[in-house]
């Protein structure tokens, strides 16, 4: 049999559970017990090339597939949906590998992976929330060189940020960062929570869920356990806020949400509806209404 | 026993067997002083529970030195299985070492003695896997810190030697410092670093 | 009346079966063979097992066609089919001076034991497009020389002789190289692990970052010592066995850059090394790597850093295609949600500016 028959053979049918092969999956599953034991540390790991580009979620499929059992029902989202179509080719990865069940509803999910949002719905105790990261350096755009940044994590200057920081206000009057808003976990790591919007921040304080972080192409893996303190930096004279948003969902009329602008017409016309698909259509079903449907 | 008893007592299914294990031993860490079943364990030589076999399985292998202890590292059957199971190198140098096995806590080194990891990658260190015979032991200790929603009871026996003041100077390293595995009969509970623990009242 | 957009899987499903089309064209025209793509675009097989770091030419013809020709794309797919394969054991290192050499140069020296050998090269071709090659004309046979099997000396061995060249790294100094496709890369990066990922490098970005060196940005004066492609035998330390195994041989494209070098407080004047190791015969990055090796050594040799060529986390971060088109092609996924946050704060910042009354123009004057 030549090198091509045995490629050919290995298509799907016998690729391992979960795509990765099991020295990788220990490789993986070492450096999230390390994650978790440092909180907010970023974890160097040999990652893989996964069979979707670097940059489109693979550090955050390569902790699902570390991760995932026959016994998970996995939920995928993407800016919030279950059906952008990066978030519906994820899921179709992990039905054939793994043939695990999915689900749309937070509520039933034991593993929710997620690029760029936090579900609305609160999470539970034993559920875990994948991010797909992209640069896992919070310090990464003051300072381009992981040599330097590493250093500074060690010896927790983080003075860079802060100037950062400062300079907004000093400018605008206010922060003028709106995603990817960095946090300090438990008093120690200066951490990236990801591009989520700041809306999210709070979200990520004190949650019961273990949350995941994977960056494949940065080859970092970070954590936040369970109740863990999130802080987002600030100062005493500019608390952080986040974002308000002047009307509800026009679907589900939700006013404590994340909102997506659509335009409906090329007159200007256009609409805010809730990011999150799932939370909007669970509150819809249970007879909520906003302007459109009123 | 047999010349060759140490190729046997693997898992049926060594696949999804390793994933339950790891969840088990990852909600442990991640829920510090909570108690995981690992149901699937593989069936060792007699000188490894059966917790400890499964959790080297999981973990360990050909890229993961890992060091023994002296009742482990005297048992030819344990030291065979282990190598044929996992793959793993055997180091006599604690501070080199990604994983230790203690079978025997009351004897076990002080945590100092083995690798710290760095100030620029805490992650360079040894996790220790202790063989316990119970989670529901005398001395109650009181865990907080990550993981925990307030304070969380926690005991286990038996206890390493002035084993809550070594635990406060590696908490003291922090980011450097060693985490903890503790095998106990077909479950598992952790202690990362980053866990606060005080001998709590009774 | 505003409905969710929904559909998207079926919209996947259905780009792929265009793309399947697409690929495979006007139905008139016969399918391409695996077996025509490694005999006839050989040199995009040899790119596409050197950069996806997988020897197996049907695989890498395969990926070829499958990828309708974009490189990059079939070494994407080589890649994610290599991660997947186990890992049996490692050859033992490749002894380059046994090579069954089939082109052999130097450009230091006239001539030399073994002589120059020109091998199947571009060099020296006119690029006139050639319509009889359109036509599907037969070439001629050509001449070949009878197989030699006693070893080649290298140029590098006979500048070493004299002690003008710096030693070969010793072996013994690291017995266990370092595996970038195992282990995390950490910087400062030793020699072996920048070379393993230089060898997996994108060729034009090496090839750019060689020819920086040259217009003056970390001038290293080099010459091509040797450049020599030809196969070599791999073998296998076998523990029951008391010689290594054969497994087979495998064609190499070797370049030996040396380059003069006045001396430093930390080396004396002598001449130093640049190296490029890749599959098949792949000149131009053998060239491009040996040049960034030697560039990339400055730290080593005690040279001042002044250019992009001697910044290792500059090159080795941004010289991986597949790591490289990825993110850059991932701004093509929605990114509605920071987005969203971004119009908010123009906004924001907008209606800020114009409550104050300030205007761009009232700055101007």
């Amino acid at each position: 049999m030549n090198s091509l028959d045995a490629g050919r053979e290995q298509v799907i049918a016998t690729y391992n559970f979960a795509y990765l092969d099991e020295q990788t999956k220990r490789m993986i599953r070492r450096a999230i017990l390390k994650s978790i034991a440092v909180p907010g540390y970023q974890v160097p790991f040999a990652s893989r090339e996964m069979p979707m580009p670097y940059g489109w979620g693979t550090g955050g499929v390569q902790v699902t597939a570390a991760i995932i059992g026959p016994d998970d029902r996995l939920k995928v989202i993407d800016q919030g949906a279950d059906d952008t179509t990066n978030a519906i080719s994820i899921r179709k990865f992990f039905e054939r590998t793994t043939g695990v069940e999915t689900t749309t509803l937070t509520a039933d999910a034991s593993i929710i992976q997620t690029r760029h949002r936090i579900p609305e719905t609160p999470l539970t105790a034993g559920q875990i929330l994948v991010f797909q990261v992209p640069i896992p350096e919070p310090l990464r755009f003051l300072e381009p060189r992981e040599t330097e940044t590493r250093t500074m994590h060690a010896l927790e200057e983080y003075g860079v940020m802060h100037v950062k920081l400062y300079e907004d206000i000093a400018r605008h009057g206010h922060i003028a960062t709106t995603y990817a808003y960095p946090v300090k976990v438990e008093g120690r790591y200066v951490t990236d929570p990801s591009p989520t919007p700041k809306f999210d921040n709070p979200k990520m304080h004190r949650n019961p869920a273990l949350q995941l972080f994977g960056a494949g192409r940065e080859m970092r893996i970070y954590a936040i356990p369970p109740w863990t303190e999130v802080v987002s930096l600030d100062f005493e004279d500019h608390p952080f806020e986040v974002q308000a948003f002047e009307r509800p969902c026009a679907l589900c009329g939700a006013d404590d949400v994340f909102l997506d602008e659509v335009i409906t017409d090329d007159r200007g016309g256009r609409m805010f509806v809730c990011s999150d698909t799932d939370h909007c259509n669970t509150r819809q079903a249970e007879g909520h209404a906003g302007e459109q449907e009123a | 026993m047999a010349e060759t008893d140490f190729l046997s007592g693997g898992l049926a299914d060594p696949v999804l067997a390793g994933q339950s294990a790891f969840r088990a031993i990852m909600q442990a860490m991640a829920e510090p002083g909570t108690v995981q079943a690992v149901a699937d364990c593989p069936t060792p030589p007699s000188g490894l529970s059966r917790t400890m076999a499964a959790i080297a399985t999981t973990l360990c292998d050909a890229d993961t030195p890992i060091w023994l202890d002296v009742a482990l590292a005297n048992d030819p059957q344990v030291v065979k299985w282990l190598a044929f199971h996992t793959g793993a190198p055997v180091t006599a140098d604690s501070g080199a070492a990604m994983f230790a096995f203690v079978s025997d806590p009351s004897s076990m080194p002080a945590l100092d003695r083995f690798a710290q990891g760095t100030d620029t990658y805490p992650d360079r260190s040894t996790t220790l896997v202790l063989a316990v015979d119970a989670f529901d032991a005398d001395q109650p200790l009181s865990l907080s810190g990550p993981g925990i929603e307030s304070t969380r009871r926690f005991a286990f026996a038996p206890l390493p030697e002035a084993f809550i003041d070594q635990w406060s100077e590696n908490r003291a390293r922090f980011p450097r410092g060693v985490d903890l595995i503790l095998a106990g009969p077909e479950a598992v509970a952790c202690l990362p670093r980053s866990t606060r623990i005080k001998s709590g009242e009774h | 009346m505003y409905v969710a957009v929904k559909g998207g899987e079926a919209a996947i499903d259905n780009a792929h079966r265009l793309l399947a089309d697409r690929r495979r064209g006007n139905r008139d025209v016969a399918d391409l063979g695996l077996d025509q793509i490694m005999e006839q675009l050989s040199l995009a097989v040899d790119r596409v097992m050197s950069e996806g770091a997988l020897y197996d030419r049907e695989l890498a013809a395969l990926a070829i066609k499958q990828a309708r020709g974009d490189l990059i794309e079939a070494i994407f797919l080589a890649r994610a089919y290599r991660t997947t394969l186990p890992r049996f054991g490692y050859t033992q290192p490749v002894d380059t001076g046994r090579m069954q050499v089939e082109r052999r140069i130097s450009a230091c020296f006239k001539d030399l034991p073994g002589g120059q050998l020109l091998g199947p090269t571009f060099d020296y071709t006119h690029r006139l497009l050639d319509p009889a090659l359109a036509g599907g004309a037969a070439p001629e046979t050509p001449e070949v020389r009878e197989p030699d099997a006693a070893p080649m000396m290298r140029v590098s061995d006979f500048l070493g002789q004299e002690g003008l060249l710096e030693p070969a790294p010793d072996p013994a100094d690291k017995p266990v190289p370092d595996d970038i496709a195992r282990n995390p890369m950490s910087y400062p990066m030793d020699r072996d692990a920048r070379l393993q990922a230089l060898a997996r490098g994108d060729e034009g970005f090496l090839l750019s970052m060689g020819y920086s060196t040259q217009r003056g940005y970390a001038r290293s004066h080099p010459f091509a010592g040797e450049i020599r492609i030809g196969e070599v035998e791999l073998e296998i330390a076998v523990p029951e066995l008391d010689f290594a195994a054969p497994l087979g041989r495998i064609q190499v494209t070797e370049c030996q850059m040396v380059n003069q070098f006045q001396g430093s407080a930390k080396a004396p004047p002598q001449f130093t090394c640049g190296y490029g190791l890749v599959f098949g015969q792949a000149e131009r990055k053998s060239m491009a790597m040996a040049l960034v090796d030697r560039a990339l050594r400055a730290t080593e040799l005690g040279e001042d850093l002044t250019a992009p060529a001697q910044d290792e986390e500059f090159v080795i971060a941004h010289s991986d295609n597949v790591q490289a088109t990825g993110f850059v092609e991932h701004l093509k996924l929605p990114h509605y949600v920071d987005f969203q946050s971004e119009l908010n704060l123009v906004r924001q910042m907008r209606a800020e500016v114009e409550a104050r009354g300030e205007t761009h123009q009232e700055a101007a004057e």
